[in-house]
């Protein structure tokens, strides 16, 4: 398997999981799946930018989509903690674990 | 673009509010007030010499760490950025004021309330990195630090409502940049460069960039609150602290305008078309009418200014069919209303920005005064509180476009590009809008005048809060004064005035 294709593969999978983390984003209710949704989305895009460090055929990985993915988890990880943090206090208070409302 | 002088002004506009929201942590509530008035009135001071700088040098920039690009990040103090830079220095002086004395006068609040500090100087770093950055990535950086401070100041009274508002919120934001950020990636592998000013060059017409553009017009509208992407902002507007309803409203969704407006005026200019401007001026007139529809049948006086809201940022979105050439257009006829269309998305933000938060800011002052903002809040304001009741009138005057203020010159000139375009169809939905909003902000300042029972609350409001209400509403009427001026400067360079030439390979139809 050369390299073009191994490129193709992650790129492909990566459009899957972010199709598949924004579907889960509209039709998740519950608090913590929603929260997952999200984090498969961002996998999605990290895996993306991974698999660009392979541009132009280069001799060796470009590091600069390392650096960005770096700095997109560490953001990502801060983001779904204080997610998780806001959703067990919504528990605590009032019991409920769900947007049952609207959206 | 690049031959502006550099200077180390830029950084410090993001520095200084940085360090200050940090310092604020070590300090116990009472201190954390004072360094973090400290740190507001700092920050107001750097941005004011910052523009005086960029005025009479025409622009800053700044290479960080002294790389340049591709290698390094370039922030631009372009005459836009320091327009922007200044509404925010503005309204967040005054409402930093509002905070200090909010704070420490009310007694009811919950615990963490003294958090209000480093979390808005933290907001201010990220929205003046979001004027300043010339690099994708870094956008993508500052857009989460302002999500994420804006969340936390959302939830800041940690009552159910707004906690639930606040996660919905939060998860719209990381949707949003995460799609943002995929549209990075997918023009970093295209074109190997995350700097705005060298991508412009490199970018051509294709799938790739039509796909990024997408997901990160989406990305980037999900956060702004702009129709129909908007469902979570009245609520959680609606639910907030005052001073921190009054800065989401009016600055953290401007910060994302700003891109959308920076993004598509000077990158992807090759990849749109005329029918995607017309698609997304048709979201911004239905954003005008339904947010104005929604706030005329709210109870509750700030779910009446959140829902006007999503109605004013409609007309932000009017703007960018007006700058896009219809097909056989010469860029040189288009001058004639591209400068007007320009004018008017400065000014609608300005002038929005001002008397939004001029409203929260006076509904903070009712519900101390009155206890709740349900409409018998506002009977005999007039009597019972002038200085608030003449800035809602102000402010209301200004948002339904009435002359002589700044909203009345922003809607005339949305109006005038959108005639002279020859794209007359938007003027119906600019003059509806303006109909409903006079609709609401009569029907509140009828029961301002409305005799009340005699029995209704009053108690004691600080003269700083009333004050700062009063100068925001004065503010949006005014800027129309050195409005000639503000134009020349903002002149001097592009973006402004110029049009988007859509590209001949342009995907969407």
């Amino acid at each position: 398997m050369n390299a073009m294709e191994t490129y193709q593969i992650y790129l492909t999978a990566s459009a899957v999981l972010f199709t598949t983390g924004l579907a889960g984003v509209f039709m998740a209710r519950h608090f913590f799946r929603r929260i997952v949704a999200t984090k498969i989305m961002g996998a999605g895009v990290f895996l993306s930018l991974v698999s660009f460090a392979e541009r132009d055929a280069l001799e060796f990985a470009d590091p600069v989509p390392h650096a960005m993915v770096i700095t997109g988890i560490v953001v990502a990880v801060s983001a779904a903690a204080f997610a998780l943090a806001l959703a067990r206090r919504i528990h605590q208070l009032t019991g409920e674990h769900d947007f049952t409302t609207d959206s | 673009m690049t031959d502006f002088p550099t200077s180390i002004w830029p950084a410090l506009l993001v520095a200084v509010p940085i360090t200050f929201a940090l310092g604020t942590v070590f300090f116990a509530a009472a201190g954390r007030m004072w360094s973090g008035l400290a740190g507001s009135v700092a920050t107001t001071l750097v941005s004011a010499l910052a523009i005086a700088a960029a005025v009479r040098e025409g622009g800053l920039i700044h290479h960080l760490g002294g790389w340049e690009p591709p290698l390094g990040i370039l922030l631009r103090l372009d005459p836009l950025a320091a327009v922007f830079i200044g509404m925010t220095a503005l309204t967040g002086i005054a409402v930093s004021f509002y905070a200090a004395s909010y704070l420490r006068s009310q007694d009811d609040l919950p615990r963490g309330a003294s958090l209000f500090w480093p979390l808005w100087l933290m907001l201010w770093a990220g929205l003046n990195g979001m004027f300043l950055s010339n690099d994708l990535f870094n956008l993508f950086v500052a857009i989460e630090v302002v999500g994420i401070s804006a969340v936390g100041l959302a939830v800041l009274s940690g009552k159910p409502p707004a906690l639930m508002a606040g996660l919905r919120y939060l998860l719209v934001a990381i949707t949003g940049s995460m799609s943002y950020l995929f549209g990075v990636a997918l023009l970093f592998g295209a074109y190997g460069t995350l700097d705005l000013t060298l991508l412009s060059a490199a970018v051509e017409p294709g799938a790739t960039t039509v796909f990024a553009l997408v997901l990160m017009t989406l990305g980037l509208m999900a956060k702004s609150a702009f129709f129909p992407l908007h469902f979570w902002l009245p609520p959680a507007h609606g639910s907030e602290l005052p001073p921190v309803s009054a800065l989401l409203s009016a600055l953290v969704v401007k910060g994302s305008f700003y891109i959308l407006l920076r993004l598509w005026a000077e990158v992807f200019g090759v990849s749109l078309t005329f029918a995607a401007g017309q698609l997304i001026g048709v979201c911004g007139a239905a954003a005008v009418i339904w947010g104005s529809w929604q706030a005329l049948n709210q109870d509750r006086l700030k779910l009446i200014i959140a829902h006007s809201s999503v109605a004013q940022l409609g007309y932000l979105l009017m703007v960018f069919p007006l700058l896009i050439l219809a097909p056989g257009t010469a860029v040189a006829v288009a001058s004639d209303w591209t400068s007007s269309a320009w004018t008017a998305a400065v000014y609608q933000t300005l002038s929005h920005a001002f008397a939004k938060s001029s409203l929260f800011l006076a509904a903070g002052v009712i519900v101390i005064a009155a206890g709740h903002d349900c409409r018998e809040s506002l009977l005999d304001l007039v009597a019972r509180r002038p200085m608030t009741a003449f800035a809602i009138g102000l402010a209301g005057i200004s948002l339904t476009g009435l002359p002589p203020s700044g909203g009345f010159f922003a809607k005339w000139m949305l109006l005038k590009a959108a005639i002279a375009s020859g794209q007359w169809w938007w003027a119906p939905a600019v003059l509806a809008g303006s109909f409903l909003t006079a609709g609401y902000v009569f029907m509140i300042l009828r029961l301002a005048f409305a005799p009340g029972n005699s029995d209704t609350e009053n108690r004691p409001v600080p003269r700083g809060l009333e004050s700062a209400a009063l100068l925001l509403a004065v503010a949006s009427f005014f800027i129309i004064v050195p409005a000639e001026a503000v134009i020349s400067f903002l002149e001097s360079s592009a973006p402004f005035g110029s049009a988007i030439v859509p590209g001949e390979g342009g995907v969407l139809p």
